[in-house]
């Protein structure tokens, strides 16, 4: 795909119709400069098509609709914001040639983009080596230092940390950890067993699945001879949906309930999987569309109102895409300038953001979001939210990573607690 | 004791599973030597029959043992006139084209109903074991493999136009001398095989995940069946099933199923290294 935005005549009348439109307003917001050429590039490196459209689709259209919203307040620096879009098709290739296009020919002010860590960790040394500045908004295993990158998404820690109390408080003390078998598998399962651990409980087992695993029979089985309180799903990809209906199939549902790290984190197995099937599963993340604020309602508000048809799931993911341009934006203004050194120190700077999601700030050290996180419980395709923590640090994270010592860094260290 | 008993009837369906997954397949590719790469897409296209099906109010049952099958089975020979039936004794274009249509089924389906569409809850809910609780539907997965092999064995063996569709694979030219179309036969038997598998794909959809690209969970296990179980269409495919089956499930019971794929994969190397040709190269070569 090329670059979607390519400016046609058709784009620049439209667009100095509404620089005059802008001029008359004047009064309220700076004119935004009619030249399509001085416009500032946001690029957004996200998968639209291929086995995860489902976490990509959602992120570019929540990336497009914040540079809206940027340009409706009058654009930042007094120029417009334009989007530059490129489909990487979760194809790695395809990622490192859209980095690097984004960052040399395009020469885009920020990029917001990679999902899987794997897409992540192809763009992130590109856009470090070629000092554009990135956001990665997806929750994901922690462990990156980058000064270069702010990393929105929740780790583990964060979740976790929660999570494990609060199931534990409702069932018991004993939890069998199922868990996808590579790095964000591992290293979730392993900060599991501590919080349990921690909190007076414990693992009775820990079982590792390839992610191409289908058949869960075995081990359904095996957590029926363990008799476990609570079953602690970190399960991950579509292969391993089956669990959850062998799961309730075999009557399991309502003898041992279900926690998860992972079940909608991107909407999807929320769309897959029948109510019936999973009503009860307890999650932990950092966004839910149903968090009860006036910021948070009035932005589901907007996003229904400008995709009435093709609404996108709203989540963590989705939820800061729009928050890594809104900070951004922000910074841009408080620095007055584009310069990237300028925008990550106005972003250092401790301030804090309210959020739809609640209140963000930048932790110095890591560059990851400190910020709440909330526990609940789906219902009916619906998260029902039953428990608030605020100010959650990433304290996985912190413990490989100081970027105030080692502003240079440029690494995903991979956390062990073993 | 009764976790022995679930044990057991989990190896059986670890070996029914591969039945299932593999059946059509072998058809394909143990009489018609034609490589299906797109074998895990129509087991996709059976998940979806069900999914969208039920969706309109058909009933499950029919929905998994009528629509897929017979949905998939005419898409196959359709498949077979407009690809497969040029690609005869081309193995590697057979390849490349069933790859082709492997991508194109995936992105089809991907653009008309999405990435995200609603499953289906298994059926018939749970028995008990002493304290065990187990699915009653893995039972019908059980019997299911169990009927399409004795339904192929008793077609080939027992049926005219089993005689004549074993003949036509051991010799075509012979087979056309005396006056069958071979043409016909293939076409025939490619749709038999696309409609097991699609019968498979409905019988699995109610335990998996059904997502346009939940093929490749499949395809990996079915071709090292077919190709461990060797020419013979049933005896291969229940030899090797039970084989990979019960070794790779013993495993998952005793190691967990990192260690459970892993044996599988070794257990098919090893045999392979040892018997190149199939078990049913060597042994039971002359059986179905």
């Amino acid at each position: 795909m090329t670059r979607l935005n390519k400016p046609t005549r058709r784009d620049f009348m439209r667009t100095a119709a509404a620089g005059a439109g802008a001029a008359a307003f004047s009064s309220v917001f700076p004119a935004i400069s009619a030249d399509a050429d001085d416009a500032i590039l946001v690029g957004g490196l996200h998968d639209l098509s291929g086995f995860i459209d489902f976490a990509g689709i959602p992120m570019n259209q929540i990336m497009l609709m914040a540079i809206e919203e940027i340009n409706a307040q009058g654009g930042l620096l007094g120029r417009e914001v334009k989007g530059v879009v490129y489909d990487p098709q979760s194809n790695m290739s395809l990622y490192s040639q859209y980095a690097t296009q984004l960052a040399l020919k395009d020469k885009v002010a920020v990029v917001m983009g990679g999902i899987t860590s794997a897409s992540r960790e192809t763009i992130r040394p590109i856009f470090h080596r070629f000092k554009t500045l990135y956001f990665y908004n997806t929750l994901y295993e922690g462990g990156v230092c980058d000064r270069n990158e702010i990393t929105l998404g929740t780790t583990p820690a964060q979740t976790v940390e929660q999570l494990v109390p609060h199931t534990m408080n409702l069932w018991g003390k004993k939890v069998y950890t199922i868990a996808a078998d590579y790095n964000y598998g591992q290293i979730t399962a392993a900060w599991v067993k501590r919080y349990v651990e921690q909190n007076g409980g414990e693992v009775l087992s820990t079982d590792f699945f390839p992610l191409d695993v289908t058949n869960f029979g075995p081990t359904i089985s095996k957590i029926q001879e363990a008799k476990p309180d609570m079953v602690m799903s970190v399960l991950v990809g579509t292969g391993h949906l089956g669990f959850y209906n062998q799961w309730a199939a075999g009557g399991m549902k309502d003898e041992i309930p279900i926690a998860s790290t992972t079940f909608g984190a991107a909407g999807a197995e929320i769309e897959i999987i029948k109510p019936e099937v999973a009503n009860g599963i307890i999650t932990c993340y950092g966004y839910y569309p149903q968090i009860d604020s006036p910021l948070n309602n009035a932005w589901v508000e907007s996003v229904r109102k400008r995709y009435p048809d093709d609404t996108p799931f709203l989540t963590e993911l989705s939820a800061f895409t729009w928050e890594g341009m809104m900070i951004w934006a922000d910074a841009v203004r408080s620095a007055g300038s584009l310069d990237r050194m300028a925008l990550i120190e106005a972003m250092e700077s401790g301030k804090e953001y309210e959020f739809p999601s609640g209140k963000v700030t930048i932790d110095r050290k890591t560059h990851h979001a400190i910020r709440d996180v909330y526990v609940a419980d789906l219902q009916d395709k619906k998260f029902v939210i039953k428990e608030k923590f605020s100010q959650v640090q990433p304290v996985d994270t912190q413990t490989v990573c100081d970027l105030e010592k080692d502003p240079n860094a440029n690494k995903h260290y991979e956390i062990s607690l073993n | 004791m009764d976790y022995a008993l679930i044990v057991l009837i989990e190896l059986l369906r670890a070996v029914a599973g591969l039945v299932l997954i593999a059946a059509g397949l072998a058809i394909i590719f143990g009489m018609m030597r034609v490589i299906n790469i797109a074998h895990g897409e129509f087991l996709m296209l059976g998940g979806y029959t069900v999914v969208l099906t039920t969706k309109l109010g058909v009933n499950l049952w029919v929905a998994i043992l009528v629509l897929a099958p017979l949905f998939v089975g005419v898409f196959g020979i359709i498949v077979e006139r407009c690809i497969i039936q040029f690609l005869y004794n081309r193995l590697l274009d057979s390849i490349l084209a069933t790859w082709g249509l492997s991508l194109l089924l995936i992105g089809a389906v991907t653009v008309v109903f999405g990435n995200t569409v609603e499953g289906v809850a298994t059926p018939l809910g749970g028995f008990a074991i002493g304290e065990y609780k187990m699915a009653s539907y893995t039972l019908v997965l059980i019997f299911a493999a169990a009927l399409i092999l004795a339904a192929i064995y008793a077609v080939l063996r027992y049926t005219r136009f089993g005689l004549i569709a074993r003949s036509t694979m051991q010799n075509p030219n012979m087979a056309e001398a005396l006056g069958v179309n071979s043409r016909l036969v293939y076409m025939a038997t490619f749709g038999i095989g696309a409609a097991l598998t699609g019968l498979a794909g409905g019988l699995l959809a109610p335990i998996a995940g059904v997502v346009p690209g939940m093929g490749v969970y499949f395809i990996g296990q079915a071709f090292i069946t077919v190709v461990t179980g060797g020419t013979a269409i049933v005896a291969g495919t229940l030899s090797a099933s039970t084989m990979l089956g019960t070794l790779s499930q013993s495993v998952t019971f005793l190691s967990g199923p990192v260690f459970g794929d892993a044996a599988l994969l070794l257990v098919a190397l090893i045999l392979l290294r040892l018997l190149p040709q199939g078990i049913t190269g060597r042994i039971f070569s002359r059986s179905l």
